[in-house]
């Protein structure tokens, strides 16, 4: 069975704001974001019968939003999760599980206002293996790889600084990106050490916000205002719940897993993808990235970005947007990345590219945890 | 010494730490495959055998990559900075540590740099293996 052209994303929209917001609740962020999409579609939420979210129960999504579905999907693996969301919610359509599925996200990651909580008890493993040695959040998890990388492959601090580097050339040209001044590779480099070799400007912001996505089956797609976006690809994998358990530290297994699914079934290559959106958690992201989803050989991500070919006016428009490092970051980014994808495709991004017919948002869960790939297509004879 | 979140076995581990108060680093192995693995259980994460053996490690191993955390976790403030490690043991496993006993800087502290356990008791009776460079005195 496959997923080609079996949906479309007929709505699509973010909170008002998408930096911060002491104002709101998590919850309100997810319903906020709901409404805004579902208005995107010309819908209202008596039209809903899927419910996908992750972070906030999508029981108590539905319940805060007045829907009674008759699919619900609460697959919670991290940042990626909606990726997985926009997967499972093209099965449940094409399945007959539901017709109109609602993808919700919402977190009040900087302020905290009715937020989901981090850490587990000490009897979990990564209690018992990895908390005890001082591990503070993904700044100092999610970068143990880094070196591992530049140790095999000759990466330098330089080429991972290139990253936030063209990333911010980006969000310059957002009115919406929290952070929009230029920056140069030795700003990134003089940036407040975190966790080395990870300076602070490599690092995600952290924000309040939220997203929504609305799909239906894509015979249905042309009945509503915008225009579609079709799911062509998805794939999706998970590697380890602690980074300690990561096979090899140069690669993430379950970027490359869920890359291929989504090539395989979208059936085009590497060279027919016009933007792309890689979750950008810390600048060493996009490098894995880059190279597992085959759009470069290993270890040759770093070069790539020290030429600035993601950057504006590079061959390799990346991260539109501002992404992760210079847009937003509530927590679980993901979304943001899928959203960004949509507007490329439907011509309604503030750095709009020319001529996009194709777009890929690859999302990463937790730190290399997990992972999810989405191809869209704006061309109904893909 | 850092406040640590100080862990709390349960049966499946209950041997490795308890092990650990004696110094030593319990670890398993497939009797099936042949293969060492951490972190424990009570089978094969490569091939799912049930017919497994705890086992006493060396207590060597190699750096294999690390960060050396500056913005510290709570109770870790006035231990920074210090180095969260992924050691790949002699026997093949890789396992989360710190390394101690050297000077928290990338010129000490090259990647595949030899590395041997050392312990810290804490309290409940709980001993956490922590590396240092080989050779070096404790």
């Amino acid at each position: 069975m496959s997923l080609r052209m079996s949906a479309a994303v007929v709505g699509a929209a973010e909170t008002d704001s998408v930096a911060v917001q002491p104002d709101k609740s998590e919850i309100q962020l997810h319903a906020e974001a709901a409404l805004n999409a579902l208005a995107d579609a010309g819908m209202s939420k008596d039209d809903v019968d899927g419910v996908l979210c992750a972070g906030q129960s999508p029981v108590l999504v539905a319940e805060y939003l007045g829907i009674t579905p008759t699919f619900i999907d609460g697959t919670s693996v991290g940042g990626c999760s909606f990726m997985l969301h926009v997967r499972h919610a093209a099965a449940a359509i094409q399945a007959g599980l539901c017709k109109t599925a609602l993808i919700t996200h919402g977190q009040s990651g900087r302020s905290r206002v009715g937020a989901g909580g981090w850490g587990g008890s000490r009897q979990t493993l990564s209690g018992q293996f990895e908390e005890p040695y001082g591990v503070a959040g993904p700044p100092t998890r999610f970068t143990i790889p880094i070196l591992r990388h530049m140790h095999e492959y000759g990466t330098t601090h330089e080429q991972l600084a290139s990253v936030a580097v063209a990333t911010r050339r980006w969000a310059e040209r957002n009115p919406r990106a929290m952070m929009r001044d230029p920056i140069t590779v030795d700003d990134v480099l003089q940036s407040r050490m975190i966790a080395y070799p990870v300076h602070l400007l490599e690092c995600c912001l952290v924000t309040d916000g939220g997203g929504a996505l609305v799909l239906v089956a894509a015979e249905r797609a042309k009945d509503f205002p915008k225009r579609p976006v079709y799911v062509l690809g998805t794939g999706e994998s998970s590697e380890h719940s602690m980074i300690s358990m990561m096979h090899d530290f140069t690669e993430s297994r379950a970027f490359k897993i869920a890359g291929q699914l989504a090539f395989a079934e979208a059936g085009i290559a590497r060279k027919d993808i016009d933007h792309a959106m890689f979750y950008d958690a810390f600048a060493h992201t996009p490098m894995f990235a880059l190279e597992a989803l085959g759009f470069v050989g290993k270890g040759e991500s770093g070069p790539f970005f020290e030429a600035m070919r993601t950057a504006p006016g590079g061959d390799f428009p990346l991260n539109t947007n501002g992404g992760g490092l210079s847009y937003t970051h509530t927590g679980m980014y993901g979304m943001f990345a899928l959203q960004e994808s949509v507007r490329q495709l439907r011509g309604e991004a503030a750095a709009q590219l020319p001529d996009v017919r194709t777009s890929i948002a690859h999302g990463v869960g937790g730190m290399f945890h997990a992972a999810g790939t989405i191809i869209f297509t704006n061309d109904d004879r893909a | 010494m850092p406040k640590r979140p100080l862990p709390q076995p349960t049966p499946e581990t209950r041997e490795f730490w308890e092990g650990a108060s004696r110094r030593e680093l319990r670890i398993q192995r497939c009797r099936g495959c042949g293969r060492a693995y951490w972190y424990p259980r009570p089978f094969c994460p490569n091939c799912s055998s049930k017919d497994v053996e705890w086992f006493t490690a060396s207590g060597k191993g190699r750096l294999h990559t690390y960060v050396i955390v500056h913005r510290a976790a709570p109770g870790f403030q006035d231990w920074a900075p210090y180095v969260i490690a992924i050691v790949e043991l002699e026997e093949g496993p890789h396992m989360m540590s710190n390394v101690v006993g050297i000077e928290p800087a990338p010129e000490h502290l090259p990647v595949g740099l030899p590395l041997e356990v050392t312990w810290e008791q804490q309290e409940d009776g709980i001993a956490l293996p922590l590396f240092r460079p080989a050779g070096s005195t404790p």
